[in-house]
């Protein structure tokens, strides 16, 4: 089996739109959560969200290309770039090699809404356009880029709830892994119009706080619930070989997927099921788990997710007590994409040597007091780390990265 | 309307909207290997012509549309 390493990424979020002012909010423990009043008027219990402003993709992509892609494609589009530059793949090199895509993405309600809205008022399926369909489809991202940037290789959207860009990771992984596909552009997307959050606000689980700021507090023991989030985040995964044979730079080594399936409560995560992703990640990467150095957290900031979560670490880790912290403290819920971009967050921290802040951790909850959690920004070197994503309907992801060993074949 | 009102229209959209080359722009031109309109652009078309029109056209209405002129004629013919 062949060694897996990302030789690119990408980003564009709430806390910054590349990686290097990613990594300054990351640095500094800034908040991307704003208050939305637009939500208010609309029905929302609660107003806050990530902000995330639309690309102007007008100079970089034709008429045709454009009316294709919603939001999440776009914002998709924007990491994806700056992804395929940090690689250093070309045009020219994606138009003969067979390059996949595989993409975490769960949902299009602003495209299927407005779509539907334009035929009820018209009455007329025709005046609906050519662009509603293919920003309609929960495949929007894979099947706009794959065409944009004519890609070969395998192709398709995963949907996993808010863990479908780590599974997105976890299936490139595998597929390069096994030998069947070379280099993947890997990633996940998430919209964040009020029409794509309004059924999920309405389960009472995002914050009520009034301070957009301070709302997001994983672990805190006033925490209140989660912020919606989105934007995208891009990984290249490669072959070792194929990214020497390119000459390509290498940030890092992916060594374990873990995965599993809660099998209870469609919404209530439990214990069992984020222990077994862990246990398996760590096995798959036949590492001890005294060797994770840092562990980037799920925890959204709902009372019942970050308790288990902390349960779990503490059950898989025990002793060892790897720095843990949640990137959702400044970042909100971005969802469907979370698993990807918490991925390219831990690689800034490592590529970096820091350990970003579980900003707002004022008073530790009870069932976090086991874990060593870092509210403050840590100057330390990582050389492992393993990054949690979990789901509704108990889907469970783990990933485990290392720091690229050239001495390690 | 007048003919010259109808070819200002479709000139202007498909400018604006179709991000069709101003110079490309002639009643000679040919819609799909001059203009390089789609099968997609030409659903795009019917949505076009009725909100700037008011008319709806449908697939038969393409059948000898061509050219430019052809695009212009028909819409006419809609509004007579």
């Amino acid at each position: 089996m062949g060694r897996v390493v990302i030789t690119g990424m990408g980003i564009y979020s709430c806390i910054g739109k590349n990686m290097a002012e990613v990594k300054e909010s990351l640095y500094n423990g800034t908040s991307g959560i704003k208050y939305d009043p637009e939500r208010a008027e609309f029905g929302y219990r609660s107003c806050l969200t990530g902000m995330v402003e639309l690309p102007n993709l007008k100079k970089l992509l034709t008429r045709r290309e454009r009316i294709s892609m919603g939001q999440e494609a776009s914002y998709a589009y924007a990491a994806t770039i700056e992804a395929l530059e940090n690689a250093k793949l070309t045009q020219e090199y994606l138009d003969v090699n067979d390059v996949g895509i595989l993409f975490g993405n769960d949902s299009t309600a602003k495209a299927v809404i407005d779509s539907v809205d334009k035929i009820r008022e018209k009455k007329d399926t025709t005046l609906v356009g050519s662009g509603a369909i293919f920003q309609a489809m929960n495949s929007t991202v894979s099947m706009n880029l794959s065409t944009i940037f004519k890609l070969k290789g395998v192709n398709m959207t995963i949907s996993a709830a808010c863990a479908s860009g780590s599974h997105a990771i976890g299936l490139g992984y595998h597929l390069i892994k096994s030998g069947l596909e070379d280099c993947i552009i890997c990633g996940g997307a998430q919209e964040i119009n009020k029409l794509a959050f309004g059924s999920f606000d309405g389960l009472g689980v995002f914050s009520t706080n009034e301070d957009p700021t301070k709302a997001s507090r994983p672990f805190d023991k006033d925490r209140d619930g989660l912020i919606p989030s989105g934007g995208a985040a891009t990984v290249i995964l490669e072959s070792y070989e194929s990214a020497v044979k390119r000459g390509a730079p290498i940030y890092g080594e992916v060594i374990g997927y873990g995965f599993s399936s809660n099998g209870e409560h469609i919404s209530t995560p439990n214990v069992d099921g984020p222990s077994k992703a862990m246990n398996k990640a760590l096995k798959m990467a036949q590492i001890d788990a005294s060797e994770i150095d840092y562990v980037n957290a799920h925890a959204t900031s709902t009372p019942v997710g970050d308790a288990n979560e902390a349960k779990a670490i503490a059950k898989v880790f025990g002793k060892h007590r790897p720095y843990v912290s949640s990137t959702k403290s400044m970042t909100g819920h971005e969802c469907w994409m979370a698993g990807a971009s918490e991925i390219v967050y831990s690689m800034l921290m490592m590529e970096h040597s820091f350990v970003a802040p579980n900003i707002n951790l004022e008073n530790i909850d009870e069932d976090a007091k086991a874990l060593n959690l870092v509210s403050k920004t840590l100057n330390k070197k990582i050389d492992v780390f393993l990054s949690n994503s979990f789901g509704f309907g108990g889907t469970n992801s783990a990933l485990i990265v290392k720091k690229f060993d050239n001495g390690n074949e | 309307m007048n003919k010259e009102l109808i070819v200002e229209k479709i000139n202007y959209f498909l400018v604006d909207e179709f991000e069709v080359e101003e110079d490309e722009i002639a009643p000679a031109a040919n819609l799909k290997e001059t203009l390089e309109l789609d099968s997609l652009d030409f659903v795009d078309l019917v949505v076009a012509v009725e909100s700037n029109f008011g008319v709806k056209l449908v697939g038969e209405d393409f059948v000898d549309v061509v050219t430019l002129q052809d695009f212009y004629d028909i819409i006419e013919k809609k509004l007579s």
